[in-house]
């Protein structure tokens, strides 16, 4: 069953490369989508699986989930999308988007660290034609800084999973292999200091992935560059599939009995990736630069939520599936303003609800989601976080954080706002909302809302299920 | 002979930091990659496992990764680097001085008892240091690709030190995902010498805050 979900989509790419017909290698997309939904689904809800190789834990179901469900949404919205470039044509496209699912699914099954490594690189080098999409000098510079950047990252991840083998060599008592579960059962005897050099190298590997500040660089770039899908992809999925990553180190390193170390190391890189954030937010005259900052704050606070742990790292799970919904239907919104207004900058954005009713109102309440406005499922996970780090008693960093959420708020309002409000505009271009354009950002929306309102009893059991596996004493 | 191969390596750094010539630069990479495929066999003996590696190694690194960027060469028509950001005299001694730091700092490490006082360690260490020097130093999106890959050959170092952690299939997988990763960022210098005549990055900087 798993191993189908993994390999499947690699069929479709295949596919997608014979069939001579645009409009069905456009199809192949939804389709693929919708069956990689149904298995995830069917998978989340089955007994455990469990293997040498691949196999799901419950921190894994949560992230293919999310997954899954974005890249469906985003895969209807690419039919309408596509029929919309069709002069940029979409050979190169379907199948790299098919390949990354299949990449991104393997990288959160893996219960190799070898594996894991493999389908986090594979990730790297299928976006890479994704953001170079639009094949313009701008796209280019992006795709170019995120390959390198990217790969050298995901060397150093490398190095880091090296070193806990050379941990696992010089500690004895142990086998040496990279198989994860072996890896936590002998966790104890592992050398410290090979360790410890190997949890950061992976968290700056991985990190860099995720776009924790100060290994950010590339994200403004790759996102503002990127087609709205794609970065719904990137920021939503991506980054998801990064940070389940980096939870394995810290899963590692608790089973090893260091987990405060690795807790204060994501704590700092999330507080300093929200205050980077927020600085660089205010007065950004890009609105998809501005969608690529709240991503890196994002990412801070779900560093933050991991890194105080307890309640908080439950928050953090559900942040995690709020975050991804309200990314996929911000960029995607913003990628029909975008095409609309032929810009994605505030001098020539303006009063995009009364020009676009659709995209513009949902591009409204998406800032309104992410912002943390009740009553959107982001208000809940985000209180949740804060109501686990006053819990703890660490006060200052509590106060820090909402700060920082209130400095956001504003600054990502100074540039939503205008966008959004005033006067409709005259436009040169024939877009208009379509529905393959909007069903899906809307989808994301309501999800969101829903998850505000209202947590079922087995997504809840799911997510303590979850934050369960990071508290894991030896 | 272990030895011999590693001062070799680190030879091959120094070339490659100091030359200005990207033929010879991806000519001594090359030699680089196919030297290090030598070693799993030398380290650890004839077996189905390391001869595996060593081949695998062989074909990606040493023949079929520097065709590629010969040929991306070739058709972009460069040949020198010209202006690095630093001088080249000046990154020959950087380089030394972090190799050098390399070996001093590898004594310090605590190592398995039988890697105590052998080269491998600081080889690797030194290696990965060139790599990064070379990234950083070049505005050539070409050299820049030669420094990731110098930046693998030392990881590569390394990784030979625990072959038995890592199965033959997980390190083909890596082998086969540097080889495509390569190839993209091939693609893309082209792309970029297309659209800008020049694979300088310095030209890369049009996105910034």
């Amino acid at each position: 069953m798993l191993l189908t979900i993994i390999l499947f989509p690699l069929l479709g790419a295949a596919l997608s490369l014979l069939l001579p017909w645009y409009q069905v290698r456009s199809w192949i997309l939804p389709i693929c989508g919708g069956f990689h939904l149904l298995l995830a689904g069917l998978i989340v809800n089955g007994a455990l699986e469990t293997g040498p190789w691949i196999g799901l834990d419950a921190l894994a179901k949560l992230v293919l989930l999310v997954t899954s469900l974005l890249f469906f949404g985003c895969s209807i919205y690419a039919v309408g999308y596509l029929s919309l470039c069709r002069d940029r044509g979409n050979k190169v496209i379907v199948p790299c988007l098919l390949v990354f699912l299949s990449a991104m699914t393997l990288a959160i099954s893996s219960r190799h660290l070898g594996l894991l490594w493999m389908a986090v690189e594979a990730t790297t080098i299928t976006s890479a034609p994704l953001i170079y999409y639009n094949r313009n000098r701008l796209s280019l510079e992006a795709t170019w800084k995120y390959l390198l950047l990217c790969s050298v990252g995901i060397g150093l991840a490398m190095l880091g999973m090296l070193f806990i083998a050379y941990a696992a060599l010089v500690g004895e008592g142990t086998p040496i292999s990279l198989q994860f579960d072996s890896l936590l059962v002998g966790a104890t005897s592992l050398s410290r200091p090979w360790l410890h050099a190997g949890f950061i190298f992976l968290l700056v590997g991985f990190g860099t992935k995720m776009g924790l500040a100060p290994l950010h660089s590339w994200k403004p770039d790759a996102y503002g560059e990127a087609p709205g899908l794609v970065g719904a992809l990137l920021a939503g999925g991506l980054t998801s599939v990064a940070f389940l990553a980096i939870l394995r180190a810290v899963q590692l390193m608790t089973a090893a009995g260091d987990g405060a170390m690795a807790r204060q190391a994501l704590l700092g890189m999330g507080l300093l990736s929200m205050a980077l954030a927020a600085i660089f937010m205010v007065r950004q005259p890009d609105l998809k630069r501005l969608l690529a900052y709240s991503s890196v704050e994002h990412m801070g606070i779900l560093a933050i939520g991991v890194g105080i742990g307890g309640l908080a790292t439950f928050g953090a799970m559900l942040h995690l599936i709020n975050n991804a919904l309200t990314k996929g239907c911000l960029f995607l919104s913003v990628g029909n303003i975008h095409r609309a207004y032929a810009s994605k900058r505030l001098s020539e954005v303006h009063g995009a609800i009364a020009t676009l009713p659709i995209s513009g109102s949902l591009f409204l309440a998406g800032f309104l989601a992410i912002t943390g406005s009740p009553p959107f499922g982001l208000f809940m996970s985000e209180f949740t976080i804060l109501r686990g780090i006053f819990g703890t008693g660490q006060v200052w960093v509590g106060l820090l954080m909402l700060l920082l959420l209130a400095a956001v708020f504003i600054g990502m309002g100074g540039t939503a706002l205008p966008a959004t409000q005033g006067a409709p505009v005259k436009l040169e271009s024939v877009f208009k909302d379509s529905f393959l354009l909007v069903i899906s950002p809307l989808g994301f929306l309501l999800v969101v809302l829903c998850l505000g309102v209202y947590l079922p009893e087995s997504l809840q059991q799911t997510l303590r299920a979850a934050a369960a596996l990071l508290e894991v004493k030896p | 002979m272990t030895n011999l191969l590693l001062l070799t390596v680190i030879l091959i750094n120094f070339f490659s930091l100091g030359s200005a010539r990207l033929v010879a630069c991806i000519r001594a990479v090359a030699m680089q990659g196919a030297l290090l495929a030598l070693l799993p066999v030398v380290v650890h003996g004839l077996s189905g496992h390391s001869v595996m590696l060593g081949l695998g190694a062989f074909c990606f690194k040493g023949v079929f990764i520097p065709w590629l960027l010969l040929r991306a060469i070739r058709e972009v028509r460069i040949r020198r680097e010209m202006e690095p950001y630093i001088g080249f005299v000046a990154t020959l001694i950087l380089g030394a001085l972090t190799t050098a730091g390399a070996f001093i700092f590898s004594d310090f490490l605590p190592l398995a008892a039988e890697h105590h006082g052998g080269l491998f360690v600081p080889t690797a260490l030194a290696t990965m240091f060139s790599g990064f020097l070379l990234l950083i130093t070049r505005r050539k999106a070409l050299t820049q690709v030669l420094g990731y890959l110098i930046l693998e050959n030392g990881i590569f170092i390394f990784a030979v030190l625990l072959s038995e952690a890592m199965p033959l299939t997980v390190e083909a997988g890596i082998l086969l995902d540097l080889l495509v990763g390569i190839f993209v960022m091939g693609i893309v210098i082209n792309q970029i010498s297309r659209e800008f005549s020049t694979i300088n990055t310095e030209r890369l900087t049009a996105l910034k805050e």
